[in-house]
């Protein structure tokens, strides 16, 4: 067809206004401008550094960082090395983000279904709770959550007592820290292996079902296989854990885990207010579904759970994923408001070792390195689920 | 593509500007453009600090107006960028303040290997604790096992871990960003202590709803000289900041005063001719007029006339001279002769 109207045309367009010829030379410009700013950056970058004396290099992160961090999830003292304070900051990320995923989207799956009741009061909360919360900045939410934590809760000498097991206080959720002693290892053994007995279920009873047509609960021998067997071995082992539980001495309690009043307002504001993005997502996932779908399940013979389960969500899911992944992106980076309420997260970590250290440049760099990889690990795996629950087309 | 032309045109720009950035001595930028950008406190009473009417008030923020007067004969060609701990060394580093003085300590690692160095010290200060008064703590080494409110980024922070450590105490601490945050988690209860520079917890006791509910504890656990600071390798600039600091403590010394500078211009001492420029070529040795310490003088007044207005006894803080008294007054604030 196009060729027939190429013949027909005469070929009097000129060389500049040839659109191949202006395309290619487009893209070229924009290429050639491109690396030109991006050696401007690094040539600027350079210039400005030397007239310091300064140079890039991160040997420095080798050094003594003399300050203490509240929330360490390794051994970490003031005579550590500023890496290591780098990587605390990166693994209190890491908590922060991999706990507010799980909660936002539960939140945002429950609040998502509800918009879609039939009860009109159920509805009308969840529109209420998306519109309000998601209008509100975070930073804000955070503010209020951390006042809202501190302000109603008690000293510690005054604090809650839950049986003398475990402490809520302005200091946080006291809780008794478990000690495992030798044997502890076959637990953990078991609970592998029960996690690889479940799969190994749903597999079998998945190809028997596309076979014979047999149903079989693997969604509960899997949870007994992975609660079970750790459960069997614990027994077993003779129960190889003992507790460290916290007492109040002097200003604070000692002893056992501390969960912070920090930790616990971020995990609130992150989770809440990803949680209505979340909820219009799956709301808008689960409306994408055509009516004819559930009308069609429900003419044979299935019933409203199964339509649900069988019919609707997997469907729904190819409309939900991609833009949850975006969702569990944002609240990552989110997390990096922590700063503000005093959460040592990996923002607040880089910034107490450049300005103890004057790394400036180099830190930055650190930053966006570890926000990108965990951005792209996330959206990687993301986009293989998708790829798993995607339209099969035969 | 008009919006893709758009954009690089914008990017080319903007990198364009950035290179432009980088050019001669601050002494001249600072000439050209008319005014000295200055790096101050966020909000710091009697050091840096913004009132009802946005007009800055303090210790630290005179010594930009000094350094104005010297340059332009007229202290209020200043404009101030608030900013926070951790955000002051990036921002002289990369030029975005002429001169820093926000009660910043002097130490070697940031005199040296940061790239910048430090022109003298305005305020000889040491870090402190403030408590309730309730807790009954009247000791310092009585801290073991309290959650302590600091700023970021600082050497309160360092010096906290220090003096745990070395006295053998646990301690938690919760470290804020902004000075007004820490202060906020230590009246909401967060934390048993309040540690910062003594003279910022004078200052920043006063916030406090009930301030006498609170006791600041004998303990000195630091050297924190606090002064202005400049980019290394521009030695003019460096020399202007230098001797704006040591044109402040000569005054003093020298018994010359915003009230008395007229008169003080006929004196006959040779040392009070030279300081007002009667005698000698000292003000166009370092790129200024020969006025330049008198005109400091008149629009600032000197060391003592600044300390007594923005930390003496008229003021809320009420902070003795102490060590900040001249060398020959039992103190430690000493310049060198202009001569």
């Amino acid at each position: 067809m196009t060729a027939v109207i190429d013949e027909a045309r005469p070929q009097r367009v000129s060389f500049f206004n040839d659109p191949k010829v202006r395309s290619r030379v487009a893209q070229i410009v924009f290429v050639l401008l491109l690396a030109w700013i991006g050696y401007e950056i690094y040539h600027n970058t350079s210039v400005n550094l030397a007239k310091l004396n300064k140079n890039v290099n991160f040997g420095f992160l080798w050094g003594t960082a003399g300050f203490d961090i509240i929330q360490t999830p390794l051994t970490y003292s003031r005579a550590s090395l500023y890496i290591d304070a780098i990587i605390i900051g990166l693994l209190n990320t890491l908590i922060i983000a991999g706990l507010g995923i799980i909660l936002a989207t539960i939140l945002g799956f429950i609040i998502g279904i509800m918009r879609l009741s039939s009860n009109w009061v159920i509805a009308k909360i969840a529109t209420g709770y998306v519109e309000l919360i998601r209008n509100i900045p975070l930073l804000l939410q955070m503010f209020f959550w951390y006042a809202a934590v501190l302000k109603p809760l008690p000293g510690p000498r005054q604090g809650i007592n839950f049986f003398d097991l475990a402490f809520l206080s302005n200091r946080g959720l006291v809780i008794p820290k478990p000690i495992w002693s030798s044997g502890a290892g076959f637990v953990g053994l078991a609970l592998v292996a029960g996690c690889i007995g479940a799969f190994a279920v749903a597999r079998w009873a998945r190809l028997r079902q596309e076979r014979t047509g047999e149903q079989f609960p693997s969604l509960w021998a899997g949870l007994a296989a992975i609660i079970g067997l750790p459960l069997i071995a614990f027994l077993l082992a003779g129960a190889p854990v003992t507790f460290e539980y916290p007492e109040l001495k002097g200003f604070n309690f000692v002893g056992g885990t501390t969960v912070l009043p920090e930790l616990i307002a971020l995990l609130l504001a992150l989770s809440i207010y990803t949680a209505s993005f979340i909820a219009e997502i799956v709301r808008a996932g689960i409306m994408a579904v055509s009516h004819g779908q559930t009308e069609a399940a429900h003419a044979l013979g299935l019933r409203a759970r199964p339509t649900l389960r069988l019919v609707v969500i997997p469907q729904a899911l190819r409309v939900i994923i991609p833009p949850l992944t975006s969702q569990y992106l944002n609240l990552t980076k989110n997390s990096s408001l922590a700063v503000a309420i005093g959460y040592p997260d990996l923002v607040a970590m880089g910034g107490v070792v450049m300005n103890q250290s004057g790394r400036a440049v180099e830190i930055v760099i650190i930053w966006m390195f570890v926000y990108l990889s965990i951005s792209l690990l996330t959206s990687g795996f993301m986009n293989w689920y998708n790829a798993r629950v995607r339209l099969v087309e035969r | 593509m008009k919006s893709t032309l758009l954009s690089l045109a914008l990017g080319v720009g903007l990198s364009v500007a950035a290179v432009s950035a980088a050019s001669a001595g601050t002494l001249d930028d600072v000439k050209a453009k008319g005014f000295i950008q200055c790096g101050s406190n966020t909000s710091l009473i009697g050091f840096g600090f913004p009132d009802e009417q946005n007009n800055w008030t303090g210790l630290d923020v005179d010594f930009c107006r000094a350094l104005a007067a010297a340059i332009f004969n007229d202290p209020t060609k200043v404009k101030f960028t608030p900013l926070s701990a951790k955000e002051r060394f990036t921002a002289l580093q990369s030029g975005e303040v002429d001169v820093l003085s926000r009660n910043t300590t002097w130490t070697m690692s940031r005199d040296t290997s940061l790239g910048l160095k430090f022109a003298g010290v305005m305020y000889y200060d040491g870090q402190g604790f403030l408590v309730k008064k309730s807790l009954g703590v009247n000791s310092a080494l009585k801290l073991n096992g309290a959650s302590v409110c600091t700023q970021t980024g600082t050497t309160t922070e360092l010096n906290l871990a220090d003096y745990f450590k070395a006295n053998n105490m646990t301690y938690q601490v919760v470290a804020f960003e902004k000075e007004e945050e820490v202060l906020k988690a230590y009246q909401d209860g967060r934390c048993d202590v309040y540690t910062t520079d003594q003279s910022g917890i004078y200052a920043q006791r006063l916030k406090l709803a009930n301030p006498d509910d609170h006791v600041v504890l004998p303990e000195i656990i630091s050297k924190e000289p606090l002064g202005p600071l400049v980019r290394q390798g521009d030695d003019a600039w460096f020399n202007v900041v230098k001797w704006t600091y040591y044109a402040l403590i000569n005054a003093e010394e020298l018994g010359i005063t915003s009230k008395n500078i007229e008169e003080m211009k006929n004196s006959a001492n040779p040392e009070v001719a030279r300081f007002v420029g009667k005698e000698g070529d000292f003000g166009t040795g370092i790129g200024l007029t020969n006025e330049w310490a008198a005109q400091i003088v008149k629009h600032v007044g000197n060391y003592g006339e600044i300390f007594d207005r923005n930390l003496g006894e008229g003021t809320q803080l009420k902070i003795a001279r102490g060590k900040n008294a001249l060398w020959n007054k039992g103190g430690l604030q000493y310049a060198p002769p202009i001569r």
